[in-house]
């Protein structure tokens, strides 16, 4: 971590002659930059161009600017990072002041990726840090793509999945299925809940992505909607009961908003009801907020372990000074102290990231024909398959009502319904042999149009 | 990866960037929960007393309709619609599935809150679109009085089975049980 300017004491200068390492703002940085080591990653070149090259060229996005976004803005500025930006949507909260340590009670309202942008900006000299106050959906897609490393605080799965697809959109695979090191987007993602947390390192094409690994995650906790309409047990029943069928019976139309105190108050005061109403104790506004918005309380320790761990990978992977994480640290404060690191390893069917199969077309092949090539395909023999390319369903088997809307398209040529590009992915579904069973499956196909106007050779495309 | 980040930013200052890249340019957001719903309803399997709609074109499959005309049990020829709505988060999140046909029925209640385990506790990502219209269909050749949401016509099912199946049968046909007027759904 750099220094901010304090006499040092000489006793930490023996082991390193000062030529090497001169007195400097930068000093802790310099001692994994600036000197060869043993435990160096495979492209590490030591020296100040290095540590001034991670200063005038590497550009890092932050997703989140809350428990987890704040310590890793302090994180990496003070590491050598001097070109960030920070997205978060959300306004400070009173509540979120025992640990988002840039903020004070009198930014309160204002919206956290300014505030904090501007107080890192104030306390580490030289870092430009542009704020984005917006949904992390409503920025382009080229967006994500003018940075290096993207370093994610992110506090729900559909966010992470977010990212993650569009990370994962950057990656291309040469023609025999290995990915294309210019369009890895590494992430570095981070996670707390309480006292629990994780880090993890993200390669697309190389580690696992996140929906490669989704089903780490245990399902949500739902109760059954009897138990909450006619036998209540505990507290949580009751207020899930208020606000899950009290709520829509009596404030017809009107949407429940948590963060509205009048909304969250109605709820408490009809689960206090149902409360007394069946001789359940424990329930309080407290804990009201905490089933309704699903919270766990939030602790500092927790984040700035986990976004410390995040920041030191993302400089390993920009410098290679040490070994990055391979490639997912559990971390348990509970009871005692606990970290783990486990070698995931990726799903190469992954639908996300996976290179699935490469198939080159002529730009005259209608969809009916590219569907019957499924069929025949040697390493996919798809029958009934459908299409999807995008957003958009191209072709659907089933049910009869998709089918007869699609069926005008067999006969058009795929590259027009493609959008005339030289290629892009298809997603396909349908039914494959698979040891003498049919197996459902889905695949994605990486399609590449022969002869199409623009670049003939795709090796030639784009610059090495 | 120092190396390459360099290269990459002189790239962007120096040329004007004008490469087609297929892959990322022409990318439309899309959610890996809509993914799956596409393969689910691909694969769906219906028999011939369910069918399914699509309000909003084919073009959102996140929110459709499923309509079920029991053929055989108490609620036989009558048409129940019900409307799905599916995350993105699908499939870690089951579909919030609500009747939009008012019914007469021990596990739907008069809002058209459905309790079917397998939509709330009982949910698994390894279940699909399918498993829950059969699941949903179950409900009219099964009703079940033990876990009830309209807990009158779970007690009359329970005390009574042939008041019960008058009942429905009047609900069907637009008129009235108790207090409750119900529309004619045949």
């Amino acid at each position: 971590m750099a220094d901010l300017d304090v006499p040092q004491s000489n006793a930490f200068q023996v082991s390193m002659p000062d030529h090497v390492v001169p007195e400097s703002k930068t000093r802790d940085l310099d001692k994994l930059l600036l000197r060869p080591g043993n435990l160096v990653g495979p492209d590490f070149y030591p020296g100040p161009d290095l540590r001034d090259d991670i200063r005038d060229y590497v550009r890092i996005l932050v997703v989140g600017a809350g428990g987890l976004g704040c310590e890793l803005l302090k994180d990496l500025a003070l590491s050598g990072f001097s070109k960030l930006d920070v997205i978060d949507m959300d306004r400070i909260e009173v509540t979120n002041l025992n640990r988002q340590f840039l903020f004070r009670l009198e930014d309160v309202g204002k919206p956290k990726a300014e505030v904090a942008a501007k107080r890192v900006m104030e306390r580490v000299s030289g870092v430009e840090i542009v704020p984005h106050f917006s949904r992390i959906e409503d920025k382009e897609i080229e967006f994500y793509n003018d940075f290096n490393i993207i370093a994610l605080g992110l506090d729900s799965i559909e966010a992470r999945r977010y990212i993650n697809t569009i990370a994962c959109s950057f990656l291309e695979y040469e023609e025999d299925d290995t990915p294309r090191r210019e369009t890895i987007k590494p992430m570095v993602d981070g996670g707390t809940e309480g006292f629990k947390g994780h880090a993890r390192v993200i390669m697309p094409g190389v580690t696992p992505c996140f929906d490669c690994t989704i089903w780490l995650f245990p399902p949500q906790v739902k109760f059954p909607l009897c138990t909450l309409a006619e036998t209540p047990r505990n507290a949580a029943h009751c207020i899930e009961y208020a606000h899950l069928i009290k709520w829509p019976e009596v404030q017809k139309g009107r949407s429940f908003d948590p963060d509205e105190p009048e909304h969250m108050k109605w709820v408490y005061d009809e689960a206090s009801k149902r409360a007394e109403l069946f001789g359940i104790p424990g329930v309080t506004y407290s804990l009201t907020q905490g089933v309704v918005k699903n919270i766990i309380p939030a602790i500092a320790s927790t984040n700035a372990i986990i976004s410390a761990a995040c920041a030191l990978e993302t400089l390993k992977i920009v410098s290679g000074c040490s070994k990055t994480l391979t490639n997912y640290l559990a971390y348990n404060g509970g009871e005692g102290l606990h970290t783990e690191v486990t070698d995931f390893e990726r799903n190469t069917d992954c639908l996300v990231c996976g290179p699935g199969i490469l198939i080159e077309l002529d730009t005259s092949i209608t969809l009916q024909k590219f569907i019957n090539m499924l069929e025949e395909y040697p390493k996919l023999l798809l029958s009934k398959a459908s299409v999807r390319h995008g957003k958009h369903s191209l072709y659907m088997q089933a049910p009869p009502v998709l089918e007869e809307m699609d069926r005008p398209n067999l006969s058009k040529p795929l590259y027009d319904l493609m959008g005339r590009v030289q290629k892009d992915t298809l997603n396909v579904f349908g039914t494959m042999l698979k040891n003498d069973e049919k197996q459902a499956t889905s695949t994605k196909v990486r399609v590449v149009f022969k002869g199409a106007d623009g670049v003939a050779d795709m090796d030639t495309a784009i610059g090495a | 990866m120092i190396g390459l980040f360099k290269v990459k930013e002189k790239q962007k200052e120096e040329s004007q960037n004008t490469n087609r890249r297929g892959g990322a340019s022409s990318l439309k957001k899309q959610s890996a929960g809509e993914l799956r719903l596409h393969k689910d309803i691909s694969e769906l399997n219906l028999p011939k007393s369910c069918s399914i709609s699509f309000p909003n074109g084919k073009n959102d499959l996140m929110n459709f309709e499923v309509t079920i005309k029991p053929d055989e049990g108490y609620y036989k020829n009558g048409k129940f619609v019900f409307t799905f709505q599916v995350s993105n988060v699908y499939p870690h999140e089951a579909p919030k599935v609500k009747s939009k046909t008012k019914v007469y029925h021990p596990n739907i209640d008069l809002d058209g809150n459905v309790c079917l385990n397998i939509l709330r506790e009982d949910w698994k990502p390894v279940l699909n679109i399918n498993t829950i219209i059969y699941g949903l269909f179950h409900l009219f050749t099964e009703p079940n009085h033990e876990d009830p949401l309209n807990h009158d016509a779970a007690a009359v099912l329970r005390d009574n089975p042939k008041m019960f199946e008058a009942n429905v049968k009047r609900a069907m046909s637009g008129g009235c049980v108790g207090e409750i007027s119900f529309t004619r759904c045949f």
